[in-house]
């Protein structure tokens, strides 16, 4: 149904070359998330995908057949975008069922399908107003209708979430988890933040300057990174990373040890260092200690409310078994 | 977005306005410049033939051509000088706190709508008449003999019309200007003790300098082209005491049968415009992501 | 600014302004006054100014003359007509410079706006030769295509620039809701599109109605508009002041108020984006 195939995508702007070649499989139902910090080439893979950019090499399958040339209202695909792209002349309802209407669908079955969509999403109270009159996360909603709608073979999302706000961010980050929990359609998702790349996805993209680095699913990108970035761009806070002699001692030129990792002690320890900025959230605290003697800022974390002040001396030990070796080229050993 | 599909389709969507543009330009103009090298006159059509350069050096060498120049000249800067400094002093006076702004805007701006025939005309008959136009009723008024304007100066005369055609488009855009200058930077001037005519050199008047350029280099695009005004009123007259380049070659073309020389002239004017095109070319090219 | 003014200073002010103002609308006012009145009272000396006889006499007469009403149709004709033929051709060049830009569509769009400048009596000639050949002398069809021809720059410039503001986001939506090109232009497009369209149609309407150069060059009788009309009377035969400027009032009263309406247009149409 859903299954996308990239084989050899390549994109270039003029001599830029944006995308190099890339593979890439997707299967029906997934949920893919690419992700990678700005300019990494994910919204114009989703575009490539979407067909509103060609590909300058390779080749985009969808369910086997090749539609590297097919224009994007034949590719059977439905995007929603960052900014939602609602038509503002045209109230909810003329919004969600424009696509019905370029399909030719009679007004009764228009009608038919726009108010289940709206059920599911919530709007049947909204289904006369313009987009001008409602709210970002409504206004988002009205872009998922406009894109269910369409009943297609897979769900773009460009950056959905990004203009929201922090609590409506997470309630929506739940609904279309649910939403593709039963509609079962692949869904493509791009985003910056790696939490949510993390929550949502069956299946995480880490993409660099156009490079896929690893693929594979959060958990096993969050144990097993395949080379420094991913190490470095997937879990908050970031893993750290430590090169020089001690790094030596592990046979490796960085070695790298999630905070959650660090096991602390006022003591004794294996890295002895002062306690900097600290962060308590309640739940966790967070804090760097410096003056290690390791060359970087160790960032710690400890569950619950830990009281440690600014300037005592703290020790160290890392759990032996989390330490992540990489090599020279930031490859993992 | 840019697929092959969409730039085949702006190709496409482009070529009605490209190719009529290109037509429009290229067609007469090719034409204009063949008629220059040729002698040929509407009335005696069998005495065809390529003459190079003559029609040229009879266009530019004939005393009216001269006059046609210094007039051109004359009828633009004149109306430039007018326009923009009439222009500033307008727009700063419109932008102060006053009671009926935008009435007070809608009176200036009604010269630039009406047509040049009728412009032309008002002026000539109601006002210009040494008989019984408003300034003759002026003068006897005062115990003056009435003036004759559009015997006597013919030329000021057109540029008093033409002026006050154009002063309220030079008033519109320079009041646009200056209501984009944000009043902080006048008031931190102030603040800094500078007095008004200080705010004025050196915060406003750069400030307005854009749109200055802007106004000049327009509008003298236009007034090259002045010619309804002239048709009406002195026709050019007393002998060539009003002529200028454009009405020149006007009257060579409709007047004379003689398009090879109208052509020859019609080039010299080209040439004239394209000059001042140039400047507005780079001036316009700075800013054209609108 | 937020200071406030000494009601003097904004009195003096307002006075000045107004004064220059009334100074500079004086001769549009003067010729609307004479309009209402008699020829002979139009004629006094000295000049009456408010306290006279008002008649509609005038407006009467001209409009009587079968042959006014000709050309006031043919105005709006030449200018109706070369708006809505321009807006054909624009609309897709619009869109294609605004949406799918390229390396060069800056310069063309430079081109466009300098055929423009192109000085009419230097093609003159030719052009009025052309016509005679293809007998379109005096037709409204060869009007409305020249005209037309002279003001595609701006219609086209206008539109881009408002189609600039019009995120492309939205029409790709269209496209991946399925919409042709000619569904993307009619529904989504020109819908939101409308108030540029609006103001571009009005600057036309207003500069092909007060076209003074190839109105009067290329009609006589059949297709010829007020310009051509009010300048067949540069020698006082035929109509006499209050006539004249009766009809002068009703030649430019549609545009004085559609200008009235369309300053903002004015200065980003003709000022090519220089001055914001």
């Amino acid at each position: 149904m859903g299954q996308i195939t990239l084989s050899k995508v390549t994109k270039r702007f003029g001599d830029v070359s944006v995308i190099p070649p890339l593979d890439l499989r997707i299967e029906d139902g997934e949920f893919v998330v690419f992700v990678g910090p700005s300019g990494c080439g994910k919204s114009t893979l989703l575009r490539l995908i979407a067909g509103l950019e060609d590909v300058s090499d390779g080749q985009i399958a969808i369910d086997g057949k090749d539609a590297t040339g097919v224009p994007p209202a034949k590719r059977g695909l439905a995007m929603v975008f960052q900014s939602y792209a609602l038509y503002p002349h045209m109230t909810v309802r003329k919004n969600i069922a424009f696509p019905l209407r370029m399909a030719g669908l009679s007004p009764a079955e228009q009608e038919k399908k726009v108010m289940a969509a709206a059920q599911v999403l919530n709007l049947t109270s909204y289904l006369d107003r313009r987009p001008g009159q409602l709210s970002g996360g409504q206004r988002q909603r009205v872009a998922i209708g406009r894109a269910i709608v369409r009943e297609p073979q897979a769900f773009l999302f460009d950056e959905p979430l990004s203009n929201l706000d922090a609590a409506l961010r997470v309630n929506m980050r739940l609904e279309i988890s649910e939403l593709h929990a039963s509609l079962k359609t692949t869904m493509i998702y791009v985003t910056h933040d790696q939490v949510e790349a993390m929550t949502m996805a069956d299946k995480i993209v880490v993409l660099n300057a156009g490079r896929v680095e690893q693929v594979g699913s959060p958990l096993h990108l969050y144990q097993n990174p395949q080379n420094t970035f991913v190490a470095g761009f997937i879990g908050s806070p970031k893993m750290n990373l430590i090169t020089g002699a001690e790094a030596a001692k592990h046979s490796a030129t960085t070695i790298g040890i999630r905070p959650e990792h660090i096991a602390t002690s006022t003591t004794e320890g294996l890295w002895k260092g002062t306690v900097g900025v600290s962060e308590h959230l309640g739940s966790d605290t967070f804090f760097r200690v410096n003056n290690t003697g390791l060359g970087e800022t160790i960032m710690v974390r400890a569950g619950g409310e830990v009281a440690i002040r600014h300037g005592e001396t703290i020790y160290l030990t890392p759990d032996p078994k989390k330490i992540h070796r990489f090599d020279d080229k930031g490859q993992r050993l | 977005m840019s697929t092959q599909a969409s730039r085949s389709a702006a190709r496409v969507m482009l070529s009605p306005a490209v190719i009529s543009l290109l037509i429009w330009m290229i067609v007469p103009l090719v034409l204009t410049l063949w008629f220059s090298f040729q002698r040929y006159n509407l009335m005696y059509p069998e005495r065809a033939g390529f003459v190079g350069f003559y029609n040229y050096t009879t266009f530019v060498a004939s005393p009216d051509f001269i006059q046609a120049i210094v007039n051109t000249l004359l009828l633009v800067l004149g109306v430039l000088a007018i326009t923009v400094i009439g222009g500033i002093l307008l727009a700063l006076l419109i932008d102060q706190p006053i009671w009926g702004q935008g009435y007070v805007r809608i009176l200036v701006i009604a010269p630039f709508f009406i047509m040049p025939p009728v412009a032309a005309l008002v002026w000539k008959n109601m006002f210009m008449n040494p008989t019984n136009g408003l300034f003759a009723e002026a003068f006897k008024a005062l115990g003056l003999q009435p003036f004759d304007f559009l015997g006597v100066a013919p030329l000021i005369s057109i540029i008093i019309i033409v002026a006050w055609q154009w002063l309220p488009f030079a008033t519109l855009i320079l009041l646009t200007a200056l209501q984009s200058l944000s009043s902080e930077e006048l008031e931190a001037a102030e603040m800094d003790g500078a007095p008004a005519h200080k705010r004025f050199w050196f915060i406003i008047l750069p400030h307005l300098s854009r749109a200055i350029t802007v106004v000049i280099l327009i509008q003298t695009i236009f007034l090259l082209g002045v010619l309804v005004e002239i048709l009406v009123t002195t026709n050019g007259g007393p002998g060539t005491a009003s002529t200028t380049l454009t009405f020149l070659v006007y009257k060579q073309s409709i007047l004379n049968s003689d398009v090879g020389k109208a052509a020859a002239g019609g080039v010299v004017a080209v040439i004239l415009a394209n000059i001042v095109a140039v400047f507005l070319m780079r001036a316009i090219g700075k800013n054209l992501d609108a | 600014m937020a200071r406030a003014v000494t009601t003097r200073r904004k009195t003096l002010t307002t006075v000045a302004a107004w004064g220059i103002a009334l100074l500079i609308f004086f001769p549009i006012l003067w010729m609307i006054l004479t309009s209402f009145k008699s020829e002979e009272t139009a004629v006094l000396s000295p000049p009456v100014w408010f306290w006279f006889d008002w008649t509609t006499e005038n407006y009467a007469t001209v409009m009587e003359r079968a042959n006014y009403f000709r050309f006031f149709m043919n105005s709006v004709i030449i200018a109706v007509g070369s708006t809505a033929l321009g807006l054909v051709i624009a609309i897709p060049a619009a869109w294609s410079m605004a949406f799918v830009p390229g390396a060069k569509t800056k310069d063309l769009l430079m081109w466009m706006l300098s055929t423009k400048m192109m000085p009419g009596v230097a093609v003159l000639v030719p052009i009025y030769l052309i016509f005679i050949k293809l007998k379109l002398l005096d037709t409204h069809f060869g009007l409305i295509v020249v005209i037309m021809l002279i003001n595609l720059p701006i219609i086209v410039w206008m539109l881009y620039t408002y189609f600039k503001e019009i995120p492309g986001e939205i029409l790709e939506a269209a496209r991946m809701d399925g919409a042709t090109l000619r569904s993307e232009i009619l529904y989504v497009l020109l819908p939101m599109a409308v108030p540029g369209i609006a103001s571009t149609v009005l600057l036309n309407i207003i500069l092909a109605w007060n076209e003074a150069f190839w109105t009067i060059t290329l009609t006589t009788v059949n297709a010829a508009p007020l310009t051509k009309f009010i300048s067949s009377f540069s020698s006082p035969q035929g109509l006499f002041y209050a006539k004249l400027s009766a009809a002068s009032t009703m030649a430019i009263a549609p545009i004085l108020i559609m200008g009235w309406f369309s300053q903002k247009q004015l200065v980003r149409g003709l000022t090519f984006g220089a001055v914001k």
